[in-house]
């Protein structure tokens, strides 16, 4: 009998790798465009902040190909799109807020003629100024905050510092980043029949843009339709902040009664939407002479931009992810999501996650540097406790107990691994002796919880139909977005349906198919999306056996399904397609829907606690460096990684999620930087000057290290029951190159002999590193 | 001259266009008069490499390698305007493989082995970069190392992946059967095409634009037309259109001329044609000065080098440009033309403010001359973000004679990203020559420098971390420099365990 062949667990490509190389895979803009199509483009606020008195709107109607000027005025339903607190106007009304508001939109017959009358905004944007705050330490200041301030507390972190034999206080700061997502925001929306609409936009949640298209027409979500096939990239810049785009398109379309594309311009994109968060943080911390931590409080501040958007949340992620791997016995954290006229901040892969845990890393690197002690040590002596420690250390601040802390094995094998001892005397021997470069090294871990923390969220609904001849369509209401969510749901409903993976086709996110999903966004696509997906191919499954148990004379038990054949017990074998085929016949249901709903969670959001995580996923990374001391360049030499993936999915599509984090997260903390016009009293105060990829560095081919050895967790498996007991490889990986980082705060320290805590900051630029040398070595 | 529509070869024939405007973008037509929708717009300004494509011309001179009759570059379709196709072929994503009929091209098939894309966004881009490296290895019956491919991809941008998985797909990619493609009907076709014609193009939609084909012609039209624009690779002036929306007056195409696109030596100089490619012009000196190797691999990102020129980046007068610095080190000149006169300017004499020269209205630049015999000891330095296709915050060039005495005979220090224009930091210079070159006369010229400069602070940088790194970088070329114990570069420099080599 030949083996069975697997569905899951193998390295498939990319269910679009072969439309994506022939450029025949279409993105939103890429869809053929119906007669009549309308353009659209945005006139954006020229001010930081100001009342607004109104628009010329007749001067732009004048101007060439111009066939409508909208203003919030022309708004017929709610002007909002704000996903959770309403607060985000749609176009401006009354105020402006930030330098990039959309104040109007002009519809043109091309979309060249439409941004020419846009770019007039500076003359018929008529505001009067008022003053700005650019600075979410100004902000803090002020005492202007998006939503109110939190606090997660354990124990008396205040009293432990103070009795600890070694207190550490300090600040530090962590930059935003631009998702650089490589399509940039659009919406295509057609009017249909009775006040219907149809949007095709790039968004990494159709419901959401369902209802929000819904209020700003002022019509029911029955009459919006909005699909998503592909989108080049998101990685949270498309969750919520799609909507402002979805609803302008279809707010043209519905006055001018015919199909209207809004798709913004690169720098466009940058000055009207937000990114990921910086963080500003103070900590104070008690640790003992081992460099165990005793005591921690921290005050973070980010910058929410000016309305609230996700901050909240990500704000929440932040604090429960401060502990990262570690075990804190006494601690308190507050979290102040400052307003500032700025874009409003969004979710960014990790969603606060990696800036809580950085603030960490920080603390115990600088403990580390005090005692004289190799940070991994004092890393490692401060991991949590084994999952069944019956002293608390396995317990995390707010509350959730860690049932299955890989992290101690992970990072024993990722030090053998990568050499680590070793390479660390080659580099102390090399930096004695090098008077210009100095390399540095560091390990650093990563734990991060799995599922949103607004527990409502946690649920997923799938379509899967059977058609006569044996091809399975799958729907879902996840979003494709390059991660490969669509190749692993096609996976589990092959292994599901003992069917080949070429039998199996997903089709673009549609809201007419699967109502009221979750944004495809916490790294829940394929826990959520794939169980229900299983779940409705498990159904036609069972209805298969059933009808061939009873037709053929067998327990349904007997009936398996493989290898697109179906083993009737011992009576006959046959081929998918022909049981299929007899069960029409027979009057079976061949489609199924699939429903999930992720068990066990809990929140309180007042307290902080609860068990807002269903697992936790694990890693670690190795990086080493080398530093210039006479310029601050500095170039990435190795980087070794071992990930938890859990019982992968697909190890080559999870291999490159963990790649693509790592290159991403690194570029976040060192070449990519953000630069505002400071508030020097001129029209350009709040103007975003890193607006295009000419300013804006992500990294590039030469930037990917010519070591970089990355490898799953071999004994990868996951406690709780997730789909087929793997683990979202999203964002977790994000945090990875942390270790990046601190091997550069390592260089910069053996150039003052690691007598003195280099003050780097992040993004750690050239100049950066250069100041942070300046003060290693001058001290 | 001869007003006609503009003539391309696409998709196996000459196709002829006369309803754009002069500044439609090869992009744009693609795009959405075409509806050839693989090529993809990431950033309209050059800097993303979604929209790459791949042109193909008839040899012009310039040193650039041919494959099967033809030079086969990248460019960016964004930042092209159509009627710079005339002439030329324009092949995109489609032309590669796949599709009803066709198999995938072992490009292709190596990316989808590989999981070289993950949205498939960038991946067009990607292919057509890697489809060009493919072409020239397999004419050459080589295979790129994997950091030549990495140099290759430096104009492309990928946010998903990381890149790894499209090194690997590049090396992949040769173990497949070779797959050259067929040049001989395009040869045929562009021979076809071939005038010694100016070419004028003035659609009825507006504007115009004229592409003289000789020396002769283009500057008698500067001449008749100095309020013209000129316009060479477009990388600098496709934005001023794509992102600042400027109508442009009527534009005098110089990227028509073979004769401007010579690079050779001849008479004691490297003779640079203002209108060499980037590419060209930069292999050329790095040919010569191999120091020189990480600056030209640096600029900008292999597309905007093909397609942007050296004299297009002189004359243009960017404080950040990065040729200038090093031309001033090598004590390049200028050979300027009016008509039907010619003379001569060093460049250090050519700048007289921001974007501002000492060209006379109907002159141009005709070619760049760099003398080829001399003792010194030259380096280049750039300082930015980002290693790969990134604008300078300091650019130096660096030169300096010795004499068998141990004295400094001569020195020439162009800087870039310090000043308004980039300029030769003559009281530095002042501060060493004549002087042993030991630290004493480092640490002189350090304070000379500090008092010659005084830079702004933009994105790219502070103005006191630009001073600091452009007086440390004298330090660096000084400590490569010494007579005494001279370092290597492997230990000055965090790039040098690279091993480039021509992409
Ligand atoms: S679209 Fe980015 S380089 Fe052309
Ligand atoms: S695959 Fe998404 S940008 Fe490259």
């Amino acid at each position: 009998m030949k083996n069975r062949q697997q569905r899951v667990g193998v390295s498939r490509p990319h269910e679009s790798a072969h439309l994506h190389v022939t450029g025949s895979a279409p993105f939103t803009d890429d869809l053929p465009e119906l007669a009549g199509t309308v353009h659209l483009a945005l006139g954006l606020s020229p001010v930081a902040h100001g009342r607004l008195l109104g628009v010329d709107v007749e001067a732009v109607r004048a101007l060439p190909g111009v066939l409508a000027v909208l203003t919030a005025a022309d708004i017929p339903g709610a002007n909002d799109c704000g996903p959770v607190i309403h607060d985000d106007p749609i176009l401006a009304d009354g105020v402006v807020h930030y330098l990039g508001q959309p104040v109007f939109a002009v519809v043109a017959t091309t979309r060249e003629l439409a941004r020419r009358a846009a770019a007039r905004a500076r003359e018929v944007v008529r505001v009067e100024p008022l003053p700005a705050l650019l600075t979410p330490l100004e902000a803090h200041a002020a005492g202007r905050y998006v939503l109110p301030p939190m606090h997660l507390v354990r124990g008396d972190a205040r009293a432990a510092i103070e009795t600890a034999p070694r207190r550490l206080s300090g600040t530090f700061e962590v930059g935003g980043q631009e998702q650089f997502y490589l399509e940039g925001h659009i919406a295509y929306a057609v009017p249909r029949e009775d006040d219907g609409m149809l949007v095709q936009c790039s968004t990494q949640h159709p419901s959401e843009m369902q209802h929000t298209v819904a209020h700003c027409l002022g019509v029911a979500s029955h009459r919006v339709q909005v699909e998503c096939r592909r989108m080049g990239g998101g990685f949270g810049g498309k969750e919520s902040q799609s909507a402002v785009f979805a609803c302008i398109a279809a707010l043209a379309a519905r006055k001018l009664r015919r199909p209207a594309k809004l798709r913004v311009d690169r720098d466009d994109d940058f000055l009207v939407t937000g990114r990921r968060h910086c963080f500003h943080y103070e900590y104070e911390v008690g640790y003992d002479d081992d460099g165990r931590v005793l005591g921690a409080e921290l005050t973070m501040v980010s910058r929410a931009g000016y309305s609230a958007d996700l901050s909240g949340p990500v704000m929440t992620r932040a604090m429960c992810h401060f502990d990262n791997a570690y075990w804190l016995p006494d601690v308190a954290i507050h979290g102040y999501s400052a307003r500032t006229n700025t874009q409003s901040n969004t979710a960014f892969r990790g969603f606060g996650g990696p800036q809580g845990a950085i603030a960490i890393e920080n603390i115990l690197d600088t403990i580390a540097r005090r005692l004289g002690r190799d940070a991994l040590d004092v890393r490692r002596l401060n991991f949590y406790g084994p999952s069944d420690a019956t002293d608390g250390r396995n317990v995390t601040p707010y509350g959730q107990p860690i049932p299955d802390n890989i992290i101690e094995p992970l990072t024993r094998e990722l030090e053998a691994v990568s050499d680590y001892r070793r390479r660390r005397e080659e580099i102390a021997a090399y930096n004695a002796t090098s008077p210009v470069l100095k390399r540095g090294l560091a390990l650093t871990p990563v734990k991060f919880g799995i599922s949103f923390n607004l527990v409502h969220l946690n649920q997923a609904g799938a379509l899967v139909h059977v058609y006569t001849d044996g091809s399975v369509l799958v729907n879902h209401g996840g979003t494709e977005m390059g991660q490969g969510l669509n190749t692993k749901v096609a996976q589990v409903v092959a292994h599901e349906l003992g069917v080949d993976f070429e039998a199996v086709r997903v089709t673009a996110t549609d809201t007419a198919k699967v109502a009221n999903t979750s944004a495809t966004a916490a790294s829940t696509g394929s826990d959520l999306n794939g169980k229900a997906a299983e779940d409705a191919a498990r159904q036609i499954r069972l209805r298969l056996a059933a009808f061939a148990a009873e037709r053929y004379g067998v327990a349904a038990s007997d009936v398996r399904f493989a290898d697109g054949r179906v083993t009737v017990g011992a009576v006959k074998t046959m081929a998918f397609r022909e049981l299929v085929g007899e069960a029409y016949m027979g009057r079976v249901q061949l489609w199924s829907d699939g429903f999930y709903a992720t068990p066990g969670l809990s929140w309180d959001r007042e307290t902080m606690q609860g068990r807002p995580f269903f697992y936790f996923a694990y890693g670690a990374a190795v990086s080493e460096v080398v530093v210039d001391t006479l310029t601050g360049e500095w170039r990435l030499l190795a980087a070794h990684v071992i990930h938890d993936a859990g019982r992968s999915l697909n190890p080559a599509i999870d291999i490159g999620q963990i790649e693509g984090a790592f290159i991403q997260g690194m570029g976040w903390l060192t070449t990519e930087e953000l630069v505002w016009h400071p508030n020097d009293g001129s029209s350009r105060a709040g103007l975003l000057l890193t607006h295009a990829p000419s300013t804006y560095k992500i990294p590039t081919a030469n930037d990917c290290p010519p070591v970089f050895d990355v490898r799953l967790w071999k004994d990868g498996d996951n406690v709780s029951d997730t789909i087929h007991r793997s683990k979202a490889t999203g964002e977790p990986p994000l945090l990875l190159p942390f270790a990046v980082f601190y091997a550069i705060r390592d260089a910069i320290s053996a150039a003052g002999g690691h007598r003195v805590d280099p003050p780097l900051t992040a993004p750690a630029t050239s100049e950066a590193i250069l100041r942070a040398l300046e003060a290693v070595t001058s001290s | 001259m001869s007003n006609r529509p503009i003539r391309f070869y696409f998709r196996g024939a000459v196709v002829e266009v006369d309803d754009v405007a002069t500044t439609r973008t090869v992009l744009d037509w693609l795009r959405e008069d075409a509806r050839c929708t693989g090529t993809k717009e990431g950033c309209n300004e050059g800097d993303c490499g979604a929209c790459t494509v791949v042109v193909g011309e008839l040899p012009a001179g310039d040193g650039r390698e041919v494959v099967g009759g033809l030079k086969l570059t990248t460019a960016n379709a964004c930042i092209q305007y159509l009627p710079m196709l005339d002439g030329k072929a324009l092949f995109t994503v489609e032309d590669v493989g796949g599709g009803v009929e066709r198999p995938l091209h072992p490009v292709q098939r190596a990316m989808v082995d590989c999981h070289g894309s993950q949205c498939g966004f960038c991946t067009p881009g990607f292919v057509m970069s890697l489809w060009a490296t493919y072409q020239h290895h397999v004419a050459r019956g080589a295979r790129p190392s994997r950091q030549a491919l990495a140099d290759a991809l430096s104009g492309n941008l990928c946010r998903c992946t990381g890149y790894r998985p499209i090194l690997d797909a590049g090396e992949r990619m040769f173990d497949a059967p070779a797959a050259a493609l067929d040049t001989g009907p395009v040869v045929a076709a562009l021979e076809g095409l071939r005038s010694e014609e100016t070419f004028r193009y003035a659609p009825a939609c507006g504007g115009e634009l004229v592409a003289p084909r000789t020396l002769e012609a283009l500057a008698a039209e500067r001449l008749a037309r100095p309020d013209a624009r000129l316009l060479a690779g477009c990388t600098d002036i496709g934005l001023w259109t794509n992102k600042q929306l400027r109508d442009l007056p009527a534009l005098l195409y110089v990227g028509a001329v073979d004769a401007l696109k010579r690079v050779e030596a001849r008479d004691g100089v490297l003779s640079i044609g203002a209108g060499a490619s980037l590419e060209a012009a930069w292999r050329a000196l790095a040919a010569r000065w191999p120091a020189l190797t990480e600056v030209w691999l640096r600029f900008a990102g292999v597309p905007v080098r093909n397609a942007g020129t050296m004299g297009g980046n002189v004359a243009n007068g960017s404080p950040i440009g990065d040729s200038a610095p090093v031309l001033m080190a090598l004590d390049a000149d200028l050979v300027l033309r009016r008509g039907d006169r010619v003379r001569r300017l060093p460049l250090a004499d050519f700048y007289t403010g921001y974007m501002q020269n000492r060209l006379e209205p109907g002159e141009l630049l005709q070619a760049i001359e760099v003398p080829l015999e001399s003792a010194a000891q030259v380096r280049a330095y750039k300082i930015s973000k980002r290693f790969d296709c990134d604008i300078s915050a300091v650019c130096a060039g660096l030169a300096i004679e010795i004499g068998d005495d141990g004295r400094v005979r001569a020195a020439r220090f162009g800087l870039g990203g310090l000043a308004a224009v980039v300029k030769r930091a003559y009281a530095t210079e002042a501060a060493v020559v004549g002087r042993p070159w030991d630290e004493a006369t480092l640490l002189s010229a350090q304070q000379a420098f500090a008092g010659e400069f005084a830079p702004l602070t933009d994105v790219r940088g502070s103005a006191a971390w630009r001073l600091q790194v452009a007086r440390n970088l004298l330090r660096r070329f000084w400590l490569e420099t010494r007579p005494d114990a001279p370092l290597g570069a492997a230990d000055v420099s965090v790039w040098a365990a690279r091993e480039p080599e021509a992409p």
